[in-house]
């Protein structure tokens, strides 16, 4: 699903966040990505959805080379990923709902089949009740979790997710690993980027160990 | 795509997305609905903004459009001035009265001229009277200055400039006639004049035009500035450019209709309140003369106008400004 080979990038600043990274995710995988901070998580998943680019190597998502994606195609590869962002990236001018839906309406669906889905999403993540707020109003884990509907409701094929618990207490989160393991099972390729080591230990998932910029092969 | 790895290879699966798309076009349609309705709404949340730029714009399409009506009503009446061709015919202060009648007479028999008129030296100062409104200070003078006038109107078959110089040069040499005037000089004048305005009316028109482009243009920059995160957001879930790009070239769309309607509105009372004060100074003249207004035809064609305007403001801001905003 995944392919980085000798993946490098350097950011405008100068200041080279990978270094010759090469890795390869299957289809239906789900793999955790840590690492310490500024180690380079963010930065990977960026690489994926072309919001950077490899300053060298090649990198290929769902057999496309992504080096080779003009901005035209950009959108339609981002509509094959879920990606729940570390800053959430939520709109606090609509309500949980629109959020949600947003993914949907890019996509043209039309609106029974949105609302379907929209509710299927945010019963998924416990937020049901919630769907007329607006996002400003609910803590910071329910809004990593609208961002987590807001990332499966269309069902992608591939899932990132950058910190999906980093604001959630230990049982929320083991909660919304379950739920990405549920993802999984029905054949969606995983990557979650996380140092919450302590969780990631109790799950039998692969890891991918960042150090400076530097895939280390054994974490 | 586990179970089919071989589906998606290369460009084949973003052509297959294209056609999910298409599959699903209730949902596109529904989507531009929504943002016709949603750009509605968000120019009525902020309705003085609104109104401002709106104003700024229903002037900038007022002016040159009053200018345009009032032009093409000025223009049907000095035609109908010049088509009348009429000629006065100043007679020697000697002639009699009953010789300028004769005389009158006797020039219908020339097949170039359809009627005359004789108009004796009272008539001529009765007249004078009525049309200048110095009646009261006519009284004090002790004799009429005034001429007899015979008024010719020349066959409906003569009446082309130089057939009517020709018949003036004949009529001046006829005894008992002092002096013809062909009131054709001041006609070509006002003629030259209104082309003129006309095309600085064009001009105008075309100045305000872009001031409206620009206008839009700055006013959906800012909009876009107000609404970079979502730009952002959207763009990170998947919108391609035409889904960024629609709601502000809705905008455009709705600031161009308000416009429109707006300036008709303006036009419609300034025709009403230039109507009344023109006609009173029309009708010291022959020829009939009413503001004609705008008209369906032009009405449409103003909004329509409008509207185009509107949408490519908002083109050009969100091509100049959508491009540099990129999630990071
Ligand atoms: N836009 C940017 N411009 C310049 N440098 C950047 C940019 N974004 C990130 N970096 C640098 O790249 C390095 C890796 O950043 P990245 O966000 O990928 O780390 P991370 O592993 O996700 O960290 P965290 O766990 O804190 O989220 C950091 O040192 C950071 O300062
Ligand atoms: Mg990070």
């Amino acid at each position: 699903m995944i392919s980085f080979d000798n993946v490098s990038m350097r950011y405008h600043t100068g200041f080279e966040a990978l270094k010759q990274v090469s890795f390869r995710l299957g289809a239906g995988e789900m793999a955790f990505l840590t690492g310490h901070s500024g180690a380079g998580k963010s930065t990977l998943l960026k690489l994926i959805i072309l919001m950077e680019r490899a300053s060298q190597g090649q990198v290929w998502v769902d057999e496309q080379n992504l080096n080779r994606m003009v901005s035209r195609q950009i959108p339609f590869h981002r509509r094959k990923i879920g990606v729940v962002f570390q800053n959430h990236q939520l709109l606090f001018d609509r309500s949980v709902y629109e959020n949600v839906a947003l993914p949907l309406k890019i996509g043209g669906f039309d609106g029974d089949d949105i609302g379907r889905r929209v509710r299927a999403a945010l019963d998924k993540v416990g937020l049901l009740s919630k769907e007329k707020l607006n996002p400003i109003r609910l803590s910071s884990g329910e809004q990593q979790r609208v961002g987590i509907a807001r990332a499966i409701v269309n069902k992608p094929k591939l899932l990132l997710a950058d910190e999906p618990t980093g604001n959630l207490d230990p049982e929320l989160s083991a909660d919304i690993m379950g739920l990405f393991h549920q993802f999984n099972q029905v054949g969606v390729s995983v990557l979650v980027a996380s140092h919450d080591l302590d969780l990631i230990s109790r799950l039998p998932y692969r890891r991918l160990v960042l150090d400076q910029g530097r895939l280390l092969t054994h974490g | 795509m586990a179970k089919q790895p071989l589906r998606n290879s290369g460009r084949g699966s973003a052509e297959r997305h294209k056609v999910a798309v298409g599959d699903r076009g209730r949902g596109y349609l529904a989507h531009h609905r929504e943002v016709l309705v949603s750009s509605l709404q968000r120019l009525l949340a902020e309705p003085l903004a609104t109104l401002m730029t709106l104003m700024v714009m229903a002037i900038a399409l007022t002016l040159p459009s009053v200018m345009l009506v009032g032009l093409q009503d000025a223009q049907g009446l000095s035609e109908q001035w010049r088509g009348a061709g009429e000629m006065t015919l100043f007679l020697d202060a000697g002639l009699s009265e009953a010789e300028g009648q004769a005389l009158s007479a006797q020039l219908v028999d020339n097949s170039q001229i359809a009627s005359t008129l004789y108009l004796s030296k009272a008539d001529a100062l009765a007249e004078f009277k009525q049309y200048s409104g110095l009646g009261d200070t006519l009284g004090l003078l002790d004799h009429n200055p005034l001429p007899a006038v015979i008024l010719v109107e020349p066959d409906a078959g003569y009446r082309q400039p130089q057939q009517l110089q020709q018949l003036a040069t004949l009529l001046e040499a006829v005894d008992g006639v002092a002096e013809v005037v062909l009131d054709l000089a001041w006609v070509d004048r006002l003629r030259a004049i209104i082309a003129f305005a006309r095309s600085l009316a064009w001009v105008l028109g075309g100045l305000l035009g872009l001031g409206m482009l620009l206008v839009v243009g700055n006013t959906i920059r800012l909009e876009i500035e107000n609404r970079r995160d979502e730009i952002v957001v959207v763009k990170l879930v998947g919108a391609t450019d035409a889904f960024v790009r629609r709601p502000f070239l809705y905008t455009g769309f709705w600031y161009g209709l308000g416009a429109g309607l707006l300036a008709w509105c303006l036009i419609q009372l300034i025709l009403l309140y230039l109507g009344t004060t023109l006609s009173e100074l029309i009708g010291l003249y022959p020829g009939s003369f009413e503001l004609s207004g705008l008209g369906i035809a032009g009405a449409l064609s103003m909004l329509l106008f409008a509207i185009l305007l509107g949408v490519a403001g908002a083109w050009l801001a969100v091509v100049r400004h959508l491009a540099a905003i990129e999630p990071r």
